[in-house]
């Protein structure tokens, strides 16, 4: 497994952690109530779970697992997939800074965190549909040994 | 890989590029407010990801790796994992296209297309099990 994926394998698992523990918090906090504002922690919450750990196991897995382009040149540049796993976390990590102030009271500086954090995800997604698709592909004749 | 893969991964990795612009549109529109109207696209952003980009990308890896039947290599009869294909991605294309339209036109009979997307997303996973279950199987069975 190539340090790519072995990154974004282990930072998918941290952040499966983060949601986890952010997850109970805002369970217990159902119940508890401790805390008014931390149901405006959900949108996170969910995005630590689809983006930070599904979304970027995928990614990992398919880009250690998934057919080389060739022997030569296995991968597509890998400074497309550094850029998209930096910022798919640094989204993340702006959309946690920003999105629950800002749903507790909309404010300027909020409101450019929350652009970044758009514009970082549009730049992650379109990111990682760059490495991986030329992957997605049959075995070329002469390496097959029947079934591709 | 199979061709039906192909399809069902390359369809995903669409769908979750344009989940994800329209994710970040809808961040951006939370901070500015500067087109409102992009809150009709939040279920096709939703639907695009989880059963566009998850479910369908775990489908089309699925089909490609999962043991085949026999020593020849072969998956079995793939009608069925097309035939998904084909429902997963109109379910998809319902329920996103359902709320814009819904918006743009003001009409209730559109109501139509969420149903129908629900009776799509179940034959398409009834397709793939009855596909995948015969290859569920131990290693060397």
């Amino acid at each position: 497994m190539h340090t790519q994926a072995r990154v974004m394998i282990k930072t998918a698992l941290m952040q499966l952690l983060a949601s986890m523990l952010l997850g109970a918090l805002i369970l217990a906090n159902s119940e508890l109530q401790f805390s008014h504002r931390l149901i405006l922690w959900l949108p996170v919450y969910y995005h630590l779970l689809m983006v930070g750990w599904v979304t970027q196991l995928i990614a990992g897995v398919a880009l250690w697992m998934f057919p080389v382009i060739s022997r030569e040149q296995p991968r597509v540049d890998e400074r497309i997939g550094w850029v998209a796993y930096g910022a798919l976390n640094g989204g993340l990590l702006l959309r946690a800074i920003a999105e629950p102030p800002h749903a507790a009271g909309p404010q300027r500086w909020s409101a450019w965190l929350l652009l970044g954090t758009g514009g970082l995800e549009v730049v992650a997604g379109w990111g990682l549909v760059i490495a991986i698709w030329p992957r997605v592909r049959q075995r070329t004749a002469a390496r097959s040994s029947g079934g591709a | 890989m199979p061709r039906v893969s192909l399809f069902f991964i390359r369809s995903a990795l669409l769908q979750f590029g344009i989940g994800a612009t329209i994710g970040g549109l809808l961040l951006i529109e939370k901070g500015f407010s500067f087109w409102p109207a992009i809150w009709a696209w939040r279920p096709a952003h939703i639907q695009m990801l989880l059963l566009g980009w998850i479910v369908q990308f775990a489908c089309g890896t699925a089909i490609w790796i999962l043991p085949r039947l026999n020593a020849a290599g072969d998956r079995g009869d793939l009608r069925p994992v097309w035939l998904a294909y084909v429902v997963l991605n109109s379910g998809v294309l319902l329920v996103s296209l359902h709320a814009p339209l819904r918006a743009f036109t003001l009409d209730a009979w559109l109501g139509w297309m969420p149903l129908l997307a629900v009776f799509c997303y179940a034959l398409a996973i009834g397709a793939i099990a009855l596909h995948a279950w015969r290859r569920v199987v131990a290693f060397g069975a």
